[in-house]
């Protein structure tokens, strides 16, 4: 018997005496990141309805599209350096550049502690004794692979860049010509803004303009921009829920315009 | 106004023991603190607690109450509901001494291993100047009242016995990077210690020591993660290292 358990700690028998509902928190966590990856995972698979060529509405989930398969309007200038299939596959254009916004969320510090919580058990809950004998943390691989997160947050502004290309070019009509927005537009204007925001709070963005400073007062410039971030990055948490809705959403809207379920209202 | 509330006390030492069933008045804006004593002095002469100021600054009432680590004397007994029964007992992460009193030398032991400051060699005591927005982050953690909630909720040795010998815990993983962040320390060494020696790795950042710290000292956010990407700059990342390597930028 170890923990709470353990011969030498007060004897009491119970795992947690909380009395409030501790495990609502875990369970709604582990509910809307299962769906998610559910989703994702199909969308991922399904290879079709990620583009609208006369709104030019591209999902995120397949931006940038760089593979041979994709419709030439969906790519950056016509650039497919991957092949359509693998092994006699098709391949998705999603599954090339899926490693990137997945893990950039995965090693994410607040996606640690919400799935570390809710999926692992360690701990459930604050004062709720873990299932499990051993732990070892992030001390070891795989966990320690943890710490490569600020390469995924490069990439991650990498995606920004090309997300809010995206939404600045759906502001055109069938011709081609700008000035013109459509529901479309908003919803990936509304994604990209998102997804700014998530990556600017990130812990590692924190710690990249400034946090690894040992002397403010020597870098006015930096201090300043770190302030700027440290009170986003309060906000992380609320920014990585709500950057994940919008792009999910993004992607919903676009497959069911592209597959012509919903139709795309055009504002002018 | 008094009005009788229910209380669940465990009672015992490092043999044996269990919850006990009081019943006790309580005076509008009490704490559980105050309860405890009424039970002391009327019902259970020999009830051990430890209490000193009753003012939430000097950390030694440290329990859990209805299983959260908490201070028992920043907790207001009308907080919980009018029929609720209130479950006190002693903090579950170290060892028992006698009913709401713990062994919690693991901690001072932690503290002892903590390298102090290293000041620079050419002042001499009284002549060191910093400005204020150079230690402002660090000031933060100075707000600690070594309650050691914090290390009694953190499930890596709340849960893992075995992991004491080698977690120095939330509080003294701070205690750590507030000296890497202080302009005048001159030890180089810190981030590779707070991984390698003090265990830093197992922290996985699920927050809990935040959660319960009673001087609301964001440990997680301003201490343990930025401590984390300190260690990954010189640990994990091949690029800084390179970049170390060809010019030296210590002391930023
Ligand atoms: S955040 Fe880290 S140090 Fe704090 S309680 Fe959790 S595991 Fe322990
Ligand atoms: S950091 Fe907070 S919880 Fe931990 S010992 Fe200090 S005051 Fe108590
Ligand atoms: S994206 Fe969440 S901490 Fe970096
Ligand atoms: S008695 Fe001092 S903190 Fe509670």
């Amino acid at each position: 018997m170890s923990g709470v358990f353990s011969p030498t700690r007060a004897k009491i028998k119970e795992r947690t005496l909380r009395t409030d509902k501790w495990w609502l928190q875990p369970l709604l966590t582990f509910g809307v990141l299962f769906s998610f990856v559910i989703y994702a995972t199909f969308r991922a698979f399904e290879n079709k309805n990620y583009f609208v060529e006369e709104s030019h509405l591209i999902s995120p989930f397949y931006s940038p599209c760089l593979s041979e398969s994709c419709e030439p309007a969906a790519t950056i200038g016509g650039w497919t350096p991957f092949s359509a299939e693998i092994f006699n596959f098709a391949l998705s254009p999603a599954l090339i550049i899926l490693i990137f916004p997945l893990g950039f969320r995965m090693t994410c510090y607040y996606y640690r502690k919400a799935y570390y919580r809710s999926f692992w058990f360690s701990p459930p809950a604050c004062g709720v004794a873990e299932p499990h004998e051993k732990y070892t943390g992030e001390t070891r691989l795989p966990l320690l692979g943890q710490n490569i997160h600020r390469y995924f947050f490069y990439a991650g502004l990498v995606f920004n860049v090309i997300l809010t290309y995206d939404a600045i070019i759906s502001f055109r009509n069938k011709e081609g010509e700008w000035g013109h927005m459509t529901l479309g537009s908003l919803v990936l204007v509304l994604s990209s803004a998102l997804l700014w925001f998530y990556s600017l709070s990130c812990h590692t963005c924190r710690h990249t303009v400034g946090g690894r400073l040992k002397h403010f007062s020597k870098h006015p410039v930096r201090y300043k921009l770190w302030t700027t971030v440290s009170v986003l990055n309060t906000k992380h948490q609320q920014f990585a829920w709500f950057s994940l809705a919008a792009v999910a959403f993004a992607d919903i809207y676009v497959r069911q315009v592209a597959s012509g379920a919903w139709s795309n209202p055009i504002f002018f | 106004m008094a009005r009788s509330i229910k209380l669940r006390i465990w009672r015992g030492d490092s043999t044996d023991g269990g919850l006990k069933d009081v019943v006790v008045e309580a005076n509008e804006g009490e704490v559980v603190l105050d309860v405890i004593h009424r039970v002391q002095a009327t019902q259970m002469g020999d009830l051990a607690v430890r209490w000193n100021c009753k003012a939430g600054k000097c950390g030694s009432c440290s329990m859990e109450i209805n299983g959260k680590p908490r201070l028992a004397c920043m907790t207001q007994v009308a907080s919980f509901g009018e029929e609720e029964t209130i479950t006190v007992t002693p903090l579950r992460a170290f060892p028992i001494i006698k009913d709401l009193v713990t062994d919690v030398s693991f901690n001072y032991k932690k503290a002892m291993e903590i390298p102090a400051y290293e000041p620079p060699a050419e002042l001499a005591p009284g002549e060191a100047r910093m400005e204020q927005i150079d230690v402002e982050r660090s000031q933060e953690f100075r707000k600690c009242i070594e309650c050691f909630l914090c290390q009694d909720v953190c499930h890596v040795v709340r849960d893992h016995e075995e992991n004491k010998k080698s977690f120095a815990g939330p509080r003294f993983l701070m205690r750590m990077a507030e000296l890497d962040f202080h302009p005048l320390d001159q030890r180089k060494t810190r981030k590779q210690e707070a991984q390698e020696q003090h265990g830093l790795g197992f922290c996985n950042i699920t927050k809990c020591c935040t959660e319960v710290c009673p001087e609301h000292i964001k440990i997680t956010d301003n201490a343990l993660i930025p401590m984390k990407e300190r260690v990954a700059d010189v640990k994990y990342d091949p690029v800084r290292w390179l970049g170390s390597k060809i010019r030296k930028r210590e002391g930023l």
